[in-house]
């Protein structure tokens, strides 16, 4: 019986950190669905926007100003990423704009820790990380307001998407590019609106992640960590995201107990990657993903 | 297709030729004498490694068509396998440890290069993420591999050919010349064969390059060797001519886009882009800091440094990628297609004044 209260318990933990990938998984799949890029940079953009939110708050900004502040530089971030790469590389291939966000990355986080420092900043978001118990299940009360927030995020980003003008134009473009400038979309405004959506995930995910590991470069990291969801859950579907988060998390902590003792610990770097990957060669385009059909 | 058109078989003396025989004799004959310690560990031996090893991911990527994200697990997993063969089978010959190396590494890739049976584009790009922190993970993990040093760190031996030493800096310049000279030509040989005409079909359209008879497994599969092969022994040099000293924590994600940023640069599906670029990614550090130190002085410490080497490689990525996709080695060739039009215009027409 005890065993099986662990059992839950790493379970239920699991799946609250497969949340915290979720969120971040969310704002690759806003980019990849309406431009077909994978974009590596929104580590970077995390880490961007949570240095730029801790260091407004630690020169005396308010709470809520700061966070206004670093959404309006998101907004001129995303702007500025659709003017300056994007544009120029309409119609390349998938994969250049791929290594585009990947040179991105590196500009950002350079900014990012050239203007702000390199120093590690703790983040306080007056969230009490106090585990309480649920039927015998401890429970991180963190945990839970991020798997509240990333349910709102998702509820949001589904009402936004099917009633407003912008959500259709986001689904106009995701279904296909050319017919969707044809009916006299502007493709460049979508675009910097989704990147914007997505510097906005970025800020939330930012600080979800920044409180829990302290704001520091290490955070662009995460992002290591959201491709499996991707991978899993299907690179174009936010449902897939939020199924994958948990799975991943549920996984990669099961596996952490009760297989990584037979390979020494430590699995969890690349446990995840080998669970997505063994699952990609039954579904090769993951649970929720479009299905790729190729003509000559 | 203007790679095709490159690439073709051209026979006796061309222009070509006599560049890389002169570039030769010169790194034989003159970079030696002339020069210095400092220069020849600094940046040719480090050169001269991370140039084979884009040329090893260029095979996969450039030329294959098939992104990988993983490529300095491979050059630990040759830098690792070496230094086994070393440690265990002393009476194994320096060169037979190195192409075992290469061998071992090869083998690696080809299973992390499975999924491609099955994966396209990003999912597949990610999957070999999968082959960086596993190979990280396995060689800090299991002492085994680093003969039980605590962390994972290996020394490499002195470089020993047939009873000579070469662990002077130009004994291992020398060296890592010669094994990337021999590399590169048989790299240039394969890729003029049919199976370089199957990789270059496989990248420019995987079911156009079906249909017309290209086996795609074979292909694949020996993309990701060969890369893994030549990878591999970049590896043995990197450990063993260059750094000496490494650990697993080395190989990391940063190296892995450091040699996808140096074939982005130098030039996608190009032998000389390889070179050209890792040129370029080694002289930047050198050519930031003096740059930063003259205009900036003191507040142009090694943290700054670092930053600002990030932001300009990334803005470098983004800016080729838009301005000129086939790297910088295109705009060398332009710039020598002028130059020998400007050259040749008087003999053409010896009439006119």
């Amino acid at each position: 019986m005890f065993e099986f209260q662990f059992f839950v318990e790493v379970l239920v933990g699991g799946l609250l950190s497969g949340v915290m990938y979720s969120l971040v998984a969310i704002g690759f799949v806003l980019i990849y669905k309406t431009s077909g890029v994978l974009n590596f940079a929104q580590g970077a953009m995390l880490l961007f926007a949570a240095l730029t939110f801790v260091s407004l708050v630690e020169r005396g900004v308010p709470f809520w100003f700061a966070i206004g502040a670093t959404l309006v530089v998101m907004v001129a971030l995303g702007v500025a990423v659709e003017r300056v790469v994007l544009r120029p590389l309409v119609n390349q291939s998938p994969m250049t704009l791929f290594m585009a966000t990947l040179g991105l990355s590196y500009v950002i986080e350079g900014v990012a820790q050239l203007l702000w420092g390199t120093q590690v900043h703790g983040l306080d978001l007056g969230i009490d990380d106090v585990p309480f118990e649920v039927g015998g299940v401890l429970i991180s009360q963190f945990d839970l307001f991020a798997a509240a927030t990333a349910g709102a995020l998702v509820a949001g980003f589904a009402l936004f998407f099917r009633h407003t003008r912008t959500g259709l134009a986001f689904r106009a473009v995701a279904d296909d590019q050319f017919a969707a400038l044809a009916v006299g979309l502007r493709l460049s405004r979508v675009w910097a609106a989704v990147w914007t959506a997505a510097g906005t995930v970025a800020l939330v995910a930012g600080l979800l992640w920044g409180a829990r590991l302290g704001v520091q470069y290490s955070l662009s990291l995460v992002v290591l960590k959201a491709l499996p969801v991707l991978m899993l859950g299907g690179f174009d579907s936010v449902a897939g995201a939020i199924v994958g988060g948990l799975l991943i998390g549920a996984i990669e902590k099961l596996a952490e107990i009760y297989v990584g003792p037979l390979f020494g610990g430590g699995i969890e770097a690349w446990a995840a990657y080998v669970v997505a990957l063994t699952f990609l060669l039954l579904r090769p385009s993951g649970l929720f993903g479009h299905k790729l059909v190729e003509r000559v | 297709m203007t790679t095709l058109a490159r690439s073709a078989v051209s026979r006796g003396i061309t222009p070509g030729r006599v560049g890389l025989v002169a570039m030769l004799i010169a790194a034989y004959g003159l970079v030696p004498f002339v020069g210095s310690d400092y220069v020849l560990d600094a940046l040719l031996t480090p050169f001269l490694a991370l140039a084979l090893a884009a040329l090893g991911l260029n095979l996969l990527t450039g030329y294959a068509g098939l992104v990988s994200l993983g490529s300095s697990a491979f050059l630990a997993v040759g830098a690792y396998a070496a230094f086994n063969c070393n440690v265990r089978l002393q009476e194994l010959p320096l060169l037979a440890s190195i192409v075992a190396a290469g061998l071992v590494a090869a083998a690696v890739g080809i299973v992390f290069g499975l999924p491609s049976l099955r994966l396209r584009g990003f999912y597949l790009a990610v999957s070999t993420l999968a082959a960086q922190f596993f190979v990280q993970w396995a060689l800090t993990k299991f002492g085994w591999f680093s003969n039980n040093n605590p962390s994972g760190v290996i020394d490499a031996p002195a470089l020993t050919l047939s009873g000579l030493t070469f662990s002077s800096a130009v004994g291992r310049y020398v060296v890592s010349l010669t094994v990337v000279v021999v590399a590169t030509l048989l790299a240039a040989r394969l890729l003029r064969s049919q199976v370089g005409r199957n990789f270059i079909a496989l990248r420019d359209h995987e079911i156009a390059a079906k249909v017309i008879g290209v086996p795609l497994l074979r292909t694949k599969l020996l993309a990701f060797g060969v890369s893994s092969f030549l990878i591999g022994i970049a590896g043995v040099l990197w450990a063993f001519a260059y750094l000496r000293t490494v650990e697993p924590a080395g190989f990391n994600l940063d190296r892995s886009f450091e040699i996808l940023f140096i074939i982005i640069i130098g030039g996608p599906a190009s032998i000389r882009g390889a070179f050209l670029g890792a040129a370029f990614m080694v002289v930047l550090p050198l050519l930031l800091s003096r740059l930063g130190a003259a205009l900036l002085g003191d507040v142009f410490d090694s943290g700054v440094l670092e930053m600002s080497q990030r932001i300009v490689i990334g803005a470098l990525i983004a800016g080729i990628l838009i301005a000129e996709p086939r790297g910088l080695i295109s705009l060398v060739d332009r710039l020598a297609d002028r130059i020998r039009h400007r050259l040749s215009r008087p003999l053409r027409n010896p009439t006119q004044p």
